[in-house]
């Protein structure tokens, strides 16, 4: 647990150079750290002192993050910049043996003999033991030698590689084998644990590789590509599994936040007729004279919404993310109601409401239950757009608000602009919401330009970009 | 400057005293807010001791805890202070002889002021903390008034000038997160996000509420807790739910966690239908139902 921070490596300069260095890294991160966050980071540093490495990264995360969300990414930075050792680890902990026999990295070591301390620490499910082993795995398998030898230009250190070689997932059997838990419940739960504790491992092979890798090749080099970008930040198109994975646990919280974002919006708009009670309680303060009318507010119908998604294989992760966004936001409008299509537009409203909500499973289950592609897999905008207007035309009024969802890559097939006319003039609204970068709208066989002259465009390739778009734009 | 505690060990060991078990980055941000004299702005999920925490710093620094407990709509008149008007009026209509000068300064003093939290936290003769919860309820103008107290502890009156905290209260501000706050008031606190604990705290916290349950109990307890925690749920457990559910195994007199046990208890832990069902499938609760 007290790991000292190590100073003593030339490059960075002084301490208040690195703090500005790590600022600037966080900075590129997109997290908005201020001149003063940076000043109480200093102060920070003046009152705890360096001895205790856990206590400093809690000191400036208290200074410098301002949201909930951005935990992981000063972590990452914070390990590049403020590493716990500088090379390989010779500490060791707790037993405080310095004579170098005890250490983990004091004997060559083979795969197998680090699998078996990974089996070890997982058996014993302690945290510290993890490290340790981290640090090993990675001197013992992660090392890339570029050039002539080590310290040359490119060299580094791979967690890639290191996992690779390790593949930790093999010591999960070993390990609870040696926890010799009990059939049943308590097995079921050791399984999780040491599941989580393997992630965990990952994790800590990542910063360690990191560590060592910045050692190498400067920190701003590494803190700018090595560390994962926040949630809000990925773009739906590029996602990987686990960004996906991280980006369905945000929707709870982003549709309270818009729920509390529309209904504000709502409440400023909606002023009705005078509160007469209201209004003379509050006259008091000008000796009974009514200075400041209290209004009543006046309840209007809310808005209905109609999604229109592409859920072709391209833009699903965007379509299967704004779907459960607006349905968690369900209680805002008086009805949601959403369609799919690829080249043949189904209504999904059930599928997406659908007691059993496994978000995981919702792209399935849109595919097997509904007819979005009944002749071939590509998608056809025109095609769908006009199977949307015959088939459910009617669904849309003047209250209605549409949503279109997608990238409009109409694969060269003919766009069907008047079936969009149509759609833009029922509603009240209409926005399309495109997950691609606004420079590429145009390109290829996108028909963005096109539709754009019709309906209002607008680029949406981020969560963040997503939220600000649903929260400034839909009706209230 | 205040200094209420040594160092950051003293922060754990005096809340501690107080029945509050912190985590080091806890213990780390109070020392800091208290030395950097900032306030805190505390964020995270429901039920992980946000208010708990100010209640202990309370307690363990003797300071009278003043709360403001925000919500929609709260205002000026709420949070700071209000002019007693009926009392003024009493004051005008008894001084029929009076001046118009005496009753003007006399009128707009200390005696017709109702102080309210903020006002009160300022205005102590004592140390004071000052508890400023769930500042996400309340709307934003409200926050514009926050950042005067809040960097440099005071509050103008008009009528009777800017009053100066005798001693700068320790604030703490909850939030969980309805709505974002203002880039201005996130700047003047420091950030602490309380997650849920890991594993060996949140045994200790438990044992330390629920002083019957025994050890391995809790340590069963609080592992099916952290299994569910890692399934998507609605609403994940939170401590206050072990702790629940800590109190309902010892009153069904549970000595230690089966399948069965969980499965009658899991309603104590989990408060929506499709969550609880979702926790019966990750745990195979129904699996073991029919092998039963």
């Amino acid at each position: 647990m007290t790991d000292r921070v190590s100073t003593s490596d030339s490059g960075a300069g002084s301490l208040p150079g690195r703090l500005v260095a790590m600022v600037e890294a966080l900075r590129g991160h997109g997290m908005v750290v201020g001149t003063s966050e940076t000043v109480d980071a200093a102060q920070v540093m003046g009152v705890l002192t360096l001895a205790d490495r856990d206590l400093l990264r809690e000191g400036l995360a208290a200074a410098l993050i301002r949201r909930t969300g951005q935990r992981r990414v000063f972590d990452a930075v914070f390990d590049v910049y403020f590493p716990a050792a500088v090379g390989a680890r010779t500490s060791v902990r707790e037993d405080g043996a310095d004579d170098g026999t005890a250490s983990p990295t004091a004997r060559p070591r083979g795969v197998d003999d680090v699998r078996d301390d990974l089996v070890e620490a997982l058996a014993q499910g302690g945290r510290e033991a993890l490290e340790d082993v981290a640090a090993a795995a990675v001197d013992a398998l992660g090392a890339i030698q570029a050039g002539s030898g080590p310290g040359a230009a490119g060299a580094g250190w791979s967690a890639r590689q290191t996992l690779e070689q390790l593949r930790p997932q093999t010591a999960i059997v070993r390990a609870l084998a040696q926890r010799g838990s009990t059939a049943g419940f308590g097995e079921r739960l050791d399984r999780d644990e040491v599941r989580r504790d393997v992630e965990r491992f990952r994790e800590l092979v990542q910063t360690e590789a990191s560590r060592r890798t910045a050692e190498v090749r400067g920190r701003d080099r590494v803190a700018k590509y090595a560390v994962r970008p926040d949630a809000s930040q990925v773009e739906f198109l590029a996602a990987s599994r686990e960004q996906v994975l991280e980006l369905r646990r945000t929707v709870q919280p982003l549709a309270r936040r818009l729920a509390t974002r529309l209904s504000a919006r709502r409440r400023r708009r909606n002023r009705g007729q005078v509160d007469i009670r209201r209004t003379l309680r509050r006259s008091m303060s000008y000796g009974g004279v009514p200075l400041n009318p209290v209004f009543e507010h006046r309840r209007k119908a809310r808005p209905e919404l109609v999604l229109l998604c592409d859920t072709s294989g391209s833009v699903a992760g965007f379509a299967g993310f704004t779907m459960l966004l607006v349905q968690a936001l369900r209680d805002q409008f008086s009805k949601v109601r959403v369609f799919a299509f690829v080249n043949h537009t189904d209504e999904v409203t059930e599928l997406v409401t659908g007691g059993e909500a496994d978000p995981a499973a919702l792209a399935e289950r849109i595919a097997a239950n509904a007819n979005v592609a009944p002749w071939h897999a590509s998608s056809d905008y025109g095609r769908a757009l006009r199977s949307f207007v015959t088939r459910y035309g009617a669904v849309i009024g003047p209250r209605t608000s549409v949503l279109i969802l997608g990238d409009a890559r109409a694969n060269h097939l003919d766009p069907d602009l008047d079936a969009l006319r149509d759609i833009v003039g029922r509603a009240r609204r209409t926005f399309w919401l495109n997950p691609e970068h606004e420079s590429r709208w145009g390109l290829g066989d996108s028909v963005a330009p096109a539709y754009a002259q019709i309906v209002d465009m607008h680029e949406c390739r981020t969560v963040d970009q997503l939220s600000g778009v649903v929260g400034r734009l839909l009706p209230v | 400057m205040s200094e209420r505690f040594a160092s950051v060990e003293d922060v754990t060991d005096q809340l501690a005293a107080q029945g509050y078990l912190a985590s080091p980055s806890v213990a780390t941000t109070v020392f800091l807010a208290d030395r950097l004299d900032k306030p805190l702005l505390v964020e995270g999920p429901a039920g992980v001791g946000k208010t708990e925490l100010a209640r202990a710093v309370a307690q363990a620094t003797g300071a009278g805890l003043v709360r403001l407990q925000c919500y929609e709509g709260v205002d000026e008149a709420r949070a700071l202070y209000e002019w007693n008007h009926a009392k003024q009026l009493l004051r005008i209509t008894s001084g029929r002889g009076e001046t118009w000068d005496a009753t003007r300064d006399d009128i707009f003093t200390d005696e017709f002021l109702l102080a309210r939290p903020l006002l009160q936290a300022i205005r102590s003769e004592d140390p004071s903390t000052l508890l400023i919860d769930e500042v996400d309820k309340a709307d934003l103008e409200i926050e514009g008034l926050l950042l005067e107290v809040l960097s440099d502890y005071a509050i103008t009156v008009p009528e009777l000038g800017t009053l100066t905290a005798r001693h700068a209260p320790f604030t703490v501000l909850t939030s969980n997160a309805t709505r974002e706050l203002s880039e201005a008031l996130r700047r003047r606190c420091l950030f602490l996000h309380i997650d849920f604990p890991e594993p060996d705290l949140e045994e200790r916290i438990v044992r330390s509420r629920v002083p019957g349950v025994d050890d391995t109990l809790a340590t069963s307890l609080v592992r099916v807790v952290n299994a569910l925690r890692r399934i998507d749920l609605r609403k994940a457990p939170s401590v206050s739910e072990s702790i629940d559910w800590a109190r309902t195994l010892l009153a069904l007199g549970a000595e230690s966690l089966d399948e069965a046990v969980v499965d009658e208890t899991l309603g104590v832990l989990l408060k929506h239908t499709d969550d609880v069902a979702r926790a019966r499938k990750h745990l195979q609760l129904d699996e073991a139902d029919v092998r039963r």
